[in-house]
């Protein structure tokens, strides 16, 4: 398997086929379409048989590491299980054959599905409203970004342009910013990584829409000025935004709505456990205060008195952002999730987070360098070995991880810190793995010392070994030629 | 405390909190003010075993209707080969993150590079990202890109026979973006070229977004809009169904910039709406402003064949307010999707699938005329979606249609009606419809 290294064009044959579709008798054929409208270069997909296809790509899933093969401590990716039965229920007929544009009174269980996970959402974050049209995180931060400038545009506010990003912000925050038109000001981080208020206080005027925040932000530390930060936010007549990729560490335990916040998105498949599919399909659902819920994109969900559910546009909405009503059937999935948590086991998944974090955080401090030194939430930063003597880098300790099969955790975010090393052991992880965690970032720590050479040629035992980037970049090979 | 996704026991939990130093799990949140502590009630029911989530989720789908699709929309009921599902839902590569760890992410990398070729294959284009949320976004985000790609203009321009959710959401994107834009009247139902002419002459057009099969199902006739949009130094975009790409004049061909459009019709079930994928794809020149993932071809340490993610300096983690875009995701188990669609269905299948549509299409097309029921409007070729003017109102045969179990005659904004045959419907199918047409009352066609 190591050394399968095929693209399904190299297996193609002229005369394979790996279809099989039904013989018919139309009359019609696409001969009658005027010749000035048809294909005349050539398609050259590849021809193959069926199990040719299933071994090809049963084999490119061999070259690859998800959660289900093991330890994932990407930090602030939250990569927990992926419950089997989501799936399951996800694909069920009657969600999958559904056609987007069916009349209402056929698709009640689609729209009940929206409904619902509409109505948990916000009894989670305290937030009013949500819409789950948005594909993704940072489609989410868009959708919200817009919606907070259509409530002050509505207002005929116009000049509020202007939105606050931390410097420690995830890098989506400013271009989602950017897209909707919004000029990003930055404020600093104190040493402690958390938003320096009289850095912020100076910033805010007429002219700001709001601001945008991760809390805990992305060294995994609460905001503890949040309250204050929320009053001058406020007072300058700003929104608070808060952005969802951190949220599991509160899942439970603290709710966004109840902190001030006016805008918010989550990411589905980071919280609310539905897979990350190598990049996607995720969910990016957007929730606001009620003041603002008139503004959630086109088109929402509604139920009745008598318990029917409805497809409606609001006239002050921020537009449509999307084909349909988003990842549907991700949507499913959360809200599988949620029902087999309950109200119970709810409050333990946040905190079984934290536990798991500050576990591993205060079993590695010796030997890794922690540049803020308290309670921290789901993830924290080191910032590269305690020992620099060696010179061995954070890439250096992402690759030897993998030689010992576990993922690497995000290196070189967030940028406060040369060598940041960011992990994040959710509550699916169980004690014992994140000994055995602990025990190879140990070894590796004690080999920067004594074998530093194996580190800097790590990994050794992967499907490929540190592919060359640069040459990827400055000679740029997209696509397969013949 | 015991629940199937959390390991921990009581033993684990106090071993865990003595090495941090904290005597509950309540201490770990001493940084956070009480008053932020939420002490009420969830309002959500209690935990489901997974017996009953089960049957709870059943029910609901219960509660929707499967009816026979004889209608599109943007959204297509085509074939989706038992292999695809079997195999995009492999562990590997469905609990995978983004292939940032590329020693360990080979496949996801892999499947994307070809998925990269086959979009540029079939659009006639030299590149292609590692796919889109969905069509609409991927329009939006084309058209932003098609102002990056040109100087000191910033006015679209959006065909009328364009899906009405195409408008929308690129009309969304624009507005707050601060971009203008405008939209090209129809002549005959396809993009008026003398109206596009009109709307060029103020010269500060910096794309142009026309669709290929446009929302009557009307295969365009794009004949000099190309020279026409880049005679203004203007670019062309096109929104194209890549399933009829196989057998229909390509984005490269009519001369195109940049070529986008929805994954849904390479076999991807309806699924209520999504996922689905966008595709976006361009000329070489403009592929440094391209947004979203993008894979190529490089080698190892031990000269290896590799992938990678790459020309990462246009993205929103190292440029962030600079980015082409903010999208830092794909679709990618969708791109996986209609990777293995391609691959399983190649050029001949492809084109069967386009023959057996039309071939229906046309055939239904002929059984409603027949029935002095419905009226042509355009004389236009088709593929597998085409419109009519019912004598009855639209919605009222809609709803008709749908309480006899199809989903068809979807009504437009004109009161006009809509139908779309793909590979799957038969002619028994098309029989039941027709005869369930004529049996509509209050009509006199018997």
């Amino acid at each position: 398997m190591k050394s399968y290294d095929r693209l399904v064009f190299e297996l193609s044959r002229e005369g394979r086929k790996g279809y099989s579709l039904p013989k018919s008798s139309w009359k019609a054929s696409l001969s009658s379409i005027p010749g000035t409208l048809l294909r005349k270069v050539p398609l050259p997909l590849p021809q193959v048989s069926e199990p040719d296809a299933v071994r090809h790509y049963t084999c490119l899933s061999g070259m690859n590491f998800g959660v289900d093969n093991g330890f994932y401590p990407l930090g602030s990716c939250t990569m927990k299980y992926n419950p089997k039965v989501n799936e399951e229920v996800a694909s069920l007929p009657g969600f999958a054959s559904v056609h987007p544009l069916q009349p209402e009174d056929t698709m009640q269980g689609t729209l009940q599905i929206y409904h619902e996970l509409c109505r948990a959402l916000s009894a989670i974050t305290g937030m009013a409203a949500f819409t789950l049209n948005p594909f993704a995180g940072a489609h989410g931060e868009l959708t919200g970004l817009m919606v907070m400038r259509q409530y002050h545009m509505s207002r005929n506010d116009m000049k509020r342009t202007r939105v606050i990003v931390p410097d420690s912000a995830h890098g989506t925050n400013p271009a989602s910013a950017a897209v909707c038109g919004l000029q990003v000001v930055q404020v600093k981080s104190t040493a402690d990584g958390t938003i320096d208020v009289d850095d912020l206080e100076p910033l805010l005027d007429d002219t700001v829409a709001g601001i945008m925040m991760t809390n805990p932000n992305t060294l995994g530390l609460f905001e503890t000025e949040i309250r204050r930060i929320a009053e001058l936010v406020h007072a300058c007549g700003g929104l608070l935004y808060y952005d969802g990729a951190n949220m599991n560490p509160l899942l439970g335990k603290v709710r966004p709505g109840d902190m001030g916040f006016d805008i918010m998105h989550l990411n589905l498949h980071k919280t609310f456990s539905t897979p990350h599919g190598g990049g996607g399909p995720g969910a990016g659902p957007v929730g606001v205060c009620e003041a603002l819920a008139g503004y959630l994109p086109d088109p929402a969900v509604v139920q009745d008195d008598d318990g029917r559910f409805h497809i409606v546009r609001n006239p002050h909405s921020a537009g449509r952002i999307s084909g349909f009503m988003g990842n549907f059937s991700v949507l499913v999935k959360a809200l599988a999730y949620i029902r087999t948590l309950g109200r119970g086991n709810i409050r333990m998944a946040g905190p079984l987070a934290v536990l798991n974090a500050n576990y591993v955080k205060e079993s590695l401090k010796d030997c890794y360098r922690l540049p803020v030194d308290r309670i921290c939430k789901h993830e924290f930063v080191f910032d590269g070995l305690a020992d620099t003597s060696s010179g061995i880098t954070a890439l250096d300790v992402a690759k030897r991880l993998l030689d010992f099969g576990f993922h690497s955790p995000t290196i070189y975010f967030p940028l406060l810190f040369h060598q940041s090393v960011m992990i994040e052991p959710t509550e699916t992880e169980s004690k014992e793995t994140l000994d055995a965690f602990i025990d190879v970032m140990r070894r590796i720590a004690a080999e920067a010392a004594s074998d530093p050479d194996v580190l800097r040629q790590a990994p050794h035992d992967t499907p490929v070994r540190r592919p060359d980037e640069t040459l990827a970049a400055t000679h740029p090979v997209l696509r397969y030629k013949i | 405390m015991s629940f199937p996704y959390f390991p921990h026991t009581d033993d684990d939990i106090r071993a865990m909190l003595d090495r941090i130093g904290a005597g509950s799990l309540d201490d770990l949140y001493s940084d956070v003010p009480d008053e932020f502590i939420f002490k009420g009630e969830f309002s959500l029911p209690e935990a489901m075993s997974e017996v009953e989530v089960r049957k709870t989720f059943s029910e609901i789908a219960g509660r929707n209707r499967q009816l026979v699709i004889f209608a599109g929309g943007g959204a297509y009921d085509h074939y989706t080969p038992a292999v695809i599902p079997y195999l995009v839902s492999r562990s590997e590569f469905q609990t995978a993150y983004t292939p940032y760890q590329s020693e360990v992410s080979q496949g996801t990398l892999r499947y994307i590079f070809e998925y990269q070729s086959m979009i540029a294959m079939l659009t006639g284009l030299d590149c292609s990202n590692a796919s889109m949320y969905d069509g609409a976004t991927a329009a939006a985000e084309a058209m932003l890109m098609s102002v990056a790609c040109t100087r000191k203009k910033n006015r679209i321009l959006l065909s009328s026979a364009l899906l009405p959710q195409v408008i929308g959401t690129v009309m969304t994107y624009a507005k707050y973006h601060g971009i203008d834009t405008g939209l090209v009247a129809m002549d005959g139902g396809m993009t008026s070229a003398a109206d596009l002419e009109r709307q060029l002459a103020s010269d500060d057009v910096a794309g142009v977004l026309v669709p290929s099969l446009n929302r009557y199902g009307i295969i365009e006739d794009l004949s000099g809009f190309a020279e026409a949009v880049h005679a203004r130094k203007g670019l062309l975009v096109m929104y194209s169904d890549p399933s009829a790409l196989a057998v229909l004049k390509t984005p490269g061909e009519w001369g195109a910039d940049i070529a986008c459009g929805d994954c849904q019709t390479l076999g991807m079930p309806l699924s209520s709406g999504g996922p689905y994928a966008g595709y976006l794809a361009c000329r070489q020149e403009y592929v440094r402003k391209l947004p979203g993932r993008i894979v190529g071809q490089t080698s190892d340490m031990d000269g290896k064949r590799a992938y990678v993610l790459t020309l990462q300096a246009r993205e929103q983690h190292i440029r962030r307010e600079k980015a082409t875009s903010n999208i830092c995701s794909n679709q990618s188990l969708m791109a996986l999707h209609a990777t293995i669609y391609m691959s399983l269905m190649g050029r001949d299948g492809l084109r069967e699938v386009n023959r057996l549509s039309y071939g229906g299409a046309h055939c239904l097309y002929e059984r409603l005329l027949s029935t002095g029921l419905f009226e042509p409007v355009f004389d236009r070729p088709f593929l597998k979606e085409f419109v009519l003017k019912p004598s009855v109102p639209a919605g009222q045969l809609h709803g008709y249609l749908s309480d006899k179990g199809f989903f068809a005659a979807l009504p437009t904004e004109e009161g006009l009606v809509s139908f779309c045959v793909t590979e799957k419907r038969t002619e028994e199918e098309i029989d039941a419809l027709v005869s369930a047409i004529r049996q509509m009352p209050g009509q006199d066609g018997k």
